[in-house]
């Protein structure tokens, strides 16, 4: 017999003292894992532009070789956002995943948003500008050309090797958030 | 290249929409464009294996925390996490939070005018076993008032977090305790717009899980999403 998953209900405000007080859990790679190391700077803006910053963000993703789950590499992160509404990861740059047919995805990074005033997660991908990938990858591909950008992280000019991404609730040019 | 088995979609109803207006801060925050359909790759369908180490003993009885005993009425929340063909999701971490007896949460942000207990955190965690349960002993949280309208309560509840096996089954969600009169005045609860779905939510007393002078016993099962029945299945 078939059962009803249990419902989803919002993180609220208050989850700060049980699920992020570890904060090595913004480090998503250990010392011994290759690949390109980069930090990812998350922003949370609501509709009016304002900061969130009492939401919560997970990232999970592959390592450099595009394979999850491996020994020397978590791929799991956790961390809150700040006043700013920002967060700021340590990770490896991914590498390319495994797609439906054969068609490797490009390097992204799976996000999700957790907050008061969410009744359930939000669930986004973090590409990265620029890569050549990207003109090849099957999810973008279900994306609205206008809004691919919104899934772009753009690298910060001032710290090489920091990557900036947005997410911005509830606006007209708002992120793109996926049905999963 | 890998043949992906994709998970089950949730029934209309059984799950809350992001907007919800009664719950006031759904309204900045909930999305306004439609969301894009993902067919699942293999990013959704692996997960993190997360939490496996370090779990200490107290860490599932928030009661041991401390040098004395927390103020309150002690309870024992125990049940099996399932997917949605009732088979166990085996040792998965299950973290909760909750107030303390007298409705106060310890975390900077919360005034509500009632007394921290020096002897309760409300945070624990703990992983299921190979049958897909998980046990926690802790004291009964409190009801706490909150803006969002006049004389808003939230009924008594533990935030549970979950993982399952997959990152589609990660689920973060509240159980609450039966017969309470606020469940018809909460929005968070009635966001779910199925009565059935909202019923899993409340958790049962059981007399079996009670255990004689010491702790009043309540059962909490949860259903994670599960994956499509494979041909060869059906
Ligand atoms: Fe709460």
């Amino acid at each position: 017999m078939d059962l009803v998953p249990s419902p989803s209900q919002t993180i609220g405000p208050f989850f700060h003292f049980a699920l992020t007080v570890d904060r090595a859990l913004g480090c998503l790679a250990g010392p011994e894992a290759g690949g390109e190391r980069i930090h990812l700077a998350c922003r949370v803006l609501d509709g009016d532009g304002a900061p969130v910053s009492d939401a919560m963000i997970e990232l999970w993703q592959a390592d450099a070789q595009g394979l999850y789950n491996q020994p020397a590499f978590r791929g799991f992160g956790r961390l809150p956002t700040n006043e700013e509404g920002c967060c700021v990861f340590e990770t490896v740059k991914p590498g390319r995943v495994s797609g439906p047919e054969g068609v490797l995805q490009a390097p992204h990074v799976n996000v999700w948003l957790f907050a008061r005033g969410l009744v359930k997660g939000l669930c986004t991908r973090i590409y990265f500008a620029g890569d050549p990938a990207n003109r090849e990858d099957p999810v973008l591909a279900l994306v609205p050309e206008d809004r691919r950008d919104t899934l772009l992280a753009h690298p910060d000019r001032e710290n090489p090797g920091r990557w900036n991404f947005e997410i911005r609730l509830c606006s007209g040019s708002e992120t793109v958030f996926f049905d999963i | 290249m890998d043949k992906v088995i994709p998970y089950r979609r949730p029934e209309p109803g059984s799950q809350p929409d992001y907007l919800y207006e009664p719950y006031r801060s759904t309204v900045r925050r909930a999305p306004v464009r439609p969301l894009v359909f993902l067919p699942h790759t293999l990013s959704e369908l692996s997960g993190p294996i997360y939490g496996h180490h370090a779990i200490a003993e107290s860490d599932s009885d928030l009661t041991r925390q401390h040098a004395g005993e927390p103020l309150g009425e002690r309870i024992i929340v125990t049940g099996r996490v399932v997917d949605d063909r009732g088979r166990p999701v085996p040792h998965t971490l299950v973290e909760i939070w909750q107030t303390n007896a007298a409705g106060r949460y310890r975390h900077a942000k919360d005034n509500h005018p009632a007394p921290l207990d020096p002897n309760f955190s409300g945070a624990g965690r703990a992983l299921t076993d190979a049958h897909g349960i998980y046990r926690f002993t802790t004291i009964k949280p409190g009801a706490y008032p909150w803006r969002n309208h006049p004389n808003a309560w939230r009924p008594a509840h533990i935030h549970f977090s979950l993982f399952g096996p997959a990152f589609v089954t990660r689920l973060i969600t509240q159980m609450y305790f039966p017969g309470d009169p606020l469940l018809a005045h909460d929005p968070v609860l009635q966001s779910v717009p199925d009565e059935k779905a909202r019923q899993r939510l409340v958790s049962g007393f059981d007399i079996q899980v009670t255990e004689p002078e010491w702790a009043l016993g309540y059962r909490f099962d949860i259903v994670l999403r599960g994956p499509q029945a494979t041909p060869f299945e059906e």
